[in-house]
């Protein structure tokens, strides 16, 4: 051990770059862990192209799938895969650990905040891309880029909050199965099947919902409408997620 | 001039779950010491760490944390943490752990040094899942001490760990200590608190039963296994 010098210099590095390096970590973790990946771009990936070859059969119209798939992707990276990591953090004690050292709650959830944006505009491009190649041509109206701007970060807090609120009460095996259980049932309803396709008296229900609200701000996005109901029903949410996770949340298990 | 104690815990009492696990402990740490924290399964050291690092809150009592309350960023830039289990993600390479606990202070100690000191070079791109745990360990080790730390929290460092990684271990810990910082360990090991303790500290059901050092305790007519058998009881149900 004579070539370390062991002398305490402990000093804390400055707050941005903590979040920067947490941040990255977080990103590389998700995106060499196979079963995230299938969640974030496999899946969205295979239903783009799916709908490029059977879509014209199956009465499934590009320009409002790809969107919908767009926000199935957004809706994975904020809650499911979040909520999976965080639950693992806890139980493998990486939280007890970083508590130890000079990231600050408030770094760490800004780090993976950071992440998680980071992760949603890839995703976002990437299958933006590839609906396009698939033949998606969105017609945009001006007012409705103000809409998806708001709903996006606004969809994505409520999504997040929900899932450091899950992660941080339940179990690992716990949250693992729920996570990707309300992950189905949030895409199956609203997601990628607008609430028209549903019975009457079900349609003003999925509406409410943070996910339906996030997909029908991109489906209208892409179709040339202007509808501002989003932005309402994803600030509510994300108000009572934050206020949820707030008092759900413990860093160990 | 550094404060004489780094860590100083007095009449600490906590209840978890109706069962009293601190019950009215004190005691203290030295810089340029070890402080080796003994006691059954359920004693309440991995608690006691714990409180330190502000994770759990005391019902009653205080604890001083080089000066600072527990958990406060005062204490918790300064301080360093090997936890009993993993404490790391399980897809994360050892060196990437490094590198990034590293960058999160401003004069780390430089990683590749530190994973050769400890030979965790050889392992280095393996993820934490796939290492054997006596290489966990040793992670979780150099990612306890790489912030340069003046008070270091060890819980069970050496467990099951083979001698040559033991050793590894002690070598560090007695570099540590040389350089100044105050280290608390606990452990299992009479063998090991013999080697290293300038201070050893007995718990039993959260209480602390003996301190001193070694010779202290054993008065030089018994071994510090037997005066620990005398003095503390089985795991309680």
């Amino acid at each position: 051990m004579s070539a370390l010098d062991l002398r305490p210099a402990a000093a804390a590095a400055p707050r941005t770059g903590r979040i920067v390096r947490h941040a990255l970590l977080e990103a590389r973790l998700v995106v060499r862990n196979g079963e995230q990946l299938l969640l974030a771009l496999v899946i969205p990936l295979a239903l783009i192209v799916g709908q490029a070859f059977l879509g014209g059969r199956l009465g499934i119209d590009a320009n409002s799938f790809v969107p919908s798939v767009i926000a199935l992707g957004l809706w994975s990276t904020g809650f499911t895969s979040l909520a999976i990591t965080t639950a693992f953090e806890r139980r493998y004690g990486v939280l007890e650990r970083l508590a130890a050292t000079p990231l600050r709650p408030i770094d760490l959830l800004l780090g993976k905040a950071l992440a998680m944006v980071a992760l949603a505009v890839g995703q976002a491009v990437v299958l933006g891309i590839a609906g396009l190649l698939a033949g998606w041509t969105p017609r945009p109206e001006g007012w409705q880029y103000l809409v998806v701007v708001a709903t996006v970060p606004l969809a994505l807090i409520a999504f997040a909050s929900a899932a450091l609120a899950l992660s941080g009460r339940g179990s690992a095996e716990l949250t693992l199965g729920l996570a990707n259980l309300i992950y189905l049932i949030g895409a199956a309803a609203g997601v990628l099947v607008p609430p028209s396709l549903f019975p009457g008296w079900l349609q003003p229900i999925l509406s409410w919902l943070p996910t339906t609200a996030l997909a029908d701000a991109l489906r209208d996005w892409a179709a040339g409408a202007v509808d501002a109901g989003p932005v309402l029903v994803t600030l509510l949410w994300s108000i009572a997620g934050l206020l949820l996770a707030r008092k759900a949340f413990r860093w160990t298990s | 001039m550094p404060e004489p104690i780094a860590l100083s815990v007095a009449e600490v009492r906590l209840r978890l779950g109706g069962r009293s696990v601190l019950d009215g402990l004190s005691l203290t740490a030295a810089f340029a010491a070890v402080t080796a924290v003994l006691g059954p399964n359920g004693a309440g050291k991995t608690t006691l760490i714990r409180c330190c690092t502000g994770l759990l809150r005391p019902d009653s009592g205080t604890i001083s944390v080089l000066g600072s309350a527990p958990g406060s960023a005062a204490a918790n830039d300064r301080i360093g943490l090997m936890p009993q289990s993993a404490g790391a993600w399980s897809g994360v390479r050892p060196g990437e752990l490094l590198t990034y606990l590293a960058a999160l202070y401003v004069t780390p100690l430089p990683v590749t040094e530190l994973s050769a000191a400890l030979g965790i070079d050889a392992f280095a791109d393996t993820p934490y899942r796939r290492l054997s745990g006596g290489q966990q360990q040793l992670v979780n080790l150099a990612g306890a001490v790489v912030g340069r730390p003046e008070l270091v929290f060890l819980d069970e460092p050496t467990a099951g760990l083979d001698p040559h990684m033991r050793h590894r271990v002690w070598d560090l810990v007695a570099g540590l200590r040389d350089a100044g910082v105050a280290i608390v360990l606990t452990t299992h090991s009479m063998e090991e608190a013999e080697h290293l303790a300038d201070q050893v500290v007995m718990l039993d059901a959260g209480r602390g039963v003996a301190s001193g050092t070694v010779a202290e305790l054993t008065g030089g007519s018994t071994t510090l296994e037997a005066r620990f058998l005398q003095l503390t009881r089985p795991e309680r149900e």
